[in-house]
């Protein structure tokens, strides 16, 4: 299906294995919006599947699927920019291509018995084979040791082509950045029994990973899609790439403070946390005013002739320069502050910014680059939009902003009854869940969903024809 | 670019030099923070227990006490109290088999997934309450032992956690996962000591006003 999308125009090394990566995380992507569905079905109808895949198996393979196609959408870019920058073929390539089938291997292992085994009996055995029962962090203790193992080769792949070659101000980044982001993942491949000392190293991934390093992939990704498609000055791009990594990991860094108010940690991490991620939406502010910046300038210079090479790409770049401040930059900050945090923490508005950021910081750049490899694979000199690249972008971002808005209310309910009112507990936490406007929150975040779902439909159609088409118009 | 750089402000190497500079320093900050910290958060001892020290994360034997969560006046918030010696499954739990029991119910709770539907400190899904005070849930008391049959709320604990679905408190209900009585005593004991850690007053009004609320959110009589 997938393969329909000809590799035989690609001139280099770098995009033929990105475009193996992008296929991949494509159909990891469908997996995770499936899963997403059944979860949001058990919530409106509680039997729904009810011993046979309970909530806890979807919600896990939904989340997990997620990390791993943005991963896998996160690698592909990275090999796919990779021989242009640098001005080389990949080193030791045919490495790389092994390990992407010995990555894609483990993973759909993992999945499947994700799927059929899900749980084990309380042993280091299950946490080894099975599960290992950590919120983002499920996959087995052998998973993770191969995904080491594989991301070292593709480390290896991306330094040894940038020592041989071009070294741009992107290439810099992106390869410091890339280790902090590889090495990160070590600190949650441990056991303890003290629970604490669990979410403290837990978090260290997770947050470090999403606000801190792949914020930073976002700004080079961002830098590298403005020159490819809109002919965007380099010096500048790079220039602004240097002061948002200063940003970025200037509060990024410090801001893991804001999950360290409830976990047992000591209070000064009140102040800390509040303090530097209260700062973290400055680079998003400052990383929207780029893009758009940069997008308005040349529609203006060029007047009724707009040089822009990827039209659908672009779009995408652009929802992300909104969906990035959006998602991270407004809800994060809504619950960022301990004060506001002791409410919300742990409750349907959490799962609200979840969605949005995760969305409007990843989902929405990592497509902007399938098309970019899209256009690539077919070597076309300009992607315009179809029907369907304007049906999946417009009906995918609006099935993510109603489900953000309906969780958002879910949460704010919750937030109210069960938290303030009733201050948390068994009881407290049904009574909330039963009101009926949250009940219909939970409805409408089920509906939206299945609008993403359809644009999503129409997001691979796109992928599949838009090349083809765009050939054959060109010829 | 320009031949010459007129400013700073528009010079690569400037925000290159910065950037590393900013990075370095908050990294430093937050390596110096967390040997702070472990030194916090790491599990206290019996010792600690016996001579009345309280600890963030105390030892496992404290499922050999009476815990508590209340508001302290000094902090603003509640905290967990740790009382008088009690009996856990019937008997005082050596610090060997403690450990032992704590170490099993922690990986029974990977093992399971239950962060994949409950909070644990906040932290997992939101599809089931959240685990932090579970042991000192209201509904473990009179509710659930009723229930269940069990005169203890470890027991009432244990019971449910090995037959959820026969004991159904909403339309959503925890699924059976094949948890061993063994299991189940572990994770009682895991939730156990997970009330006892000092979480700054998460979750806060613990529980409160159920009754209140039901009766119509009005105190008038
Ligand atoms: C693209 C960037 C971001 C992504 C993908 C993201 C994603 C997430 C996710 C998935 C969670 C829930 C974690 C869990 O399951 O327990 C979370 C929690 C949180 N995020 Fe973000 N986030 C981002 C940026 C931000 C920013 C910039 C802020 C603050 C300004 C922020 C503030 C928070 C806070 C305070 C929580 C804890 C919520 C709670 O206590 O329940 N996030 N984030
Ligand atoms: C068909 C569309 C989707 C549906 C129906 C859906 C549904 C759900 C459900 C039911 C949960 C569990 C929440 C809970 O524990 O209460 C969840 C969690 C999550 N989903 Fe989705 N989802 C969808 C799409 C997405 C997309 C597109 C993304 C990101 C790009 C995403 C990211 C997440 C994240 C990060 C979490 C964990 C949130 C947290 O722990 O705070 N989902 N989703
Ligand atoms: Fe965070």
């Amino acid at each position: 299906m997938l393969i329909n999308i000809k590799s035989n125009s690609l001139t280099n090394t770098g995009q033929r294995i990105g475009l193996m990566y992008f296929r991949v995380a494509i159909i990891l992507f469908a997996a995770q919006l499936l899963m997403g569905l059944i979860a949001a079905t058990q919530f409106v109808y509680p039997s729904f599947l009810y011993g046979i895949f309970d909530f806890s198996v979807a919600r896990m393979v939904h989340i997990n699927a997620l990390v791993v196609w943005m991963l896998y959408a996160m690698i592909g870019a990275t090999y796919y920019m990779l021989t242009d920058e640098t001005g080389e073929e990949v080193v030791m390539a045919g490495l790389g291509k092994l390990a992407f089938w010995v990555l894609t291997l483990a993973i759909t292992v993992v999945v499947l018995v994700f799927i059929f085994v899900q749980i084990g009996p309380g042993t280091e055995k299950s946490i080894w084979l099975i599960n290992e029962g950590r919120e983002y962090l499920e996959a087995p203790r052998w998973a993770d040791i191969g995904i080491v193992v594989v991301v070292l080769i593709f480390y290896a792949n991306v330094f040894f082509t940038f020592l041989k070659g071009r070294k741009t101000g992107i290439m810099q980044v992106m390869v410091a950045n890339l280790l902090a982001l590889a090495g990160l993942y070590l600190a949650g491949m441990f056991f303890t029994d003290n629970i604490s000392m669990d979410q403290y190293w837990w978090w260290w991934v997770i947050h470090l990973w999403v606000e801190a390093t792949w914020e930073v992939f976002v700004g080079t990704l961002a830098a590298y899609a403005l020159i490819k498609f809109i002919g965007a000055k380099r010096e500048i791009v790079e220039m602004w790439l240097w002061i948002e990594v200063l940003m970025l990991f200037g509060s990024g860094i410090l801001g893991l403070g804001h999950h360290y108010f409830w976990i047992g940690t000591p209070e000064y991490w009140w102040e800390i946390g509040a303090l530097f991620s209260a700062l973290e939406p400055v680079p998003l502010v400052a990383m929207f005013v780029h893009v758009l910046y940069d997008w308005g300038k040349e529609q203006g210079i060029n007047g009724d002739k707009p040089t822009i090479t990827n039209g659908p790409g672009m779009a995408w770049i652009v929802t992300n320069a909104f969906g990035n401040f959006l998602g991270a930059g407004i809800w994060g900050f809504f619950h960022t502050l301990p004060q506001v945090n002791i409410y919300t923490h742990g409750t349907q508005f959490t799962s609200a910014h979840g969605h949005l950021a995760f969305f409007g910081a990843y989902a929405t750049i990592l497509i902007g680059m399938m098309y970019m490899g899209v256009q690539g694979a077919y070597g076309v000199k300009r992607l315009k939009a179809t029907f369907n690249s304007k049906m999946a972008i417009t009906l995918i971002t609006f099935g993510l902003l109603g489900m953000t808005v309906a969780l958002t209310i879910a949460g704010y309910e919750q937030v109210l009854v069960e938290r303030a009112e009733l201050g948390g507990g068994w009881q407290a936490f049904f009574t909330a869940q039963n009101l009926p406007w949250y009940v219909q929150a939970q409805l409408w975040r089920l509906i939206m969903g299945l609008v993403t779902f359809v644009g999503f439909i129409y997001l691979v159609l796109d992928l599949l024809t838009i090349g083809k088409k765009a050939k054959a118009a060109e010829a | 670019m320009a031949k010459e750089n007129l400013s700073v402000w528009t010079s690569i190497s400037f925000w290159r030099r910065s950037a590393a500079w900013v990075t370095g320093f908050a990294t430093i900050l937050l390596i110096w923070l967390t040997f702070d910290t472990m030194g916090q958060i790491s599990m206290g001892t019996d010792a600690d227990l016996q001579k009345g020290i309280t600890k963030r994360v105390p030892a496992p034997t404290v499922i050999n006490y009476h815990i508590d969560y209340k508001m302290s006046e000094k902090r603003g918030h509640e905290v967990p109290v740790i009382g008088k010696k009690e009996p856990f499954f019937g008997k005082e739990w050596s610090v060997k088999d403690a450990a032992a029991l704590l170490h099993l119910g922690k990986l029974t709770s990977q093992s399971k997934n239950c962060m994949d539907c409950h909070t644990l400190l906040g932290n997992g899904a939101y599809y089931a309450p959240d685990l932090t005070k579970a042991w000192l849930d209201p509904m473990w008391g009179a509710t659930m032992q009723g229930m269940t049959g069990k005169s203890t709320r470890e027991e009432a604990m244990a019971e449910f956690l090995q037959h959820p679905e026969k004991y159904p408190t909403h339309a959503r209900m925890m699924p059976n996962l094949k948890i061993t009585p063994k299991e189940a005593q572990g994770l009682v004991a895991f939730l156990k000591h997970l009330s006892s850690i000092d979480t700054n007053g998460f979750p806060r009004g613990f529980s409160k006003t159920v009754d209140q609320f039901k009766a119509g959110g009005t105190n008038a009589h």
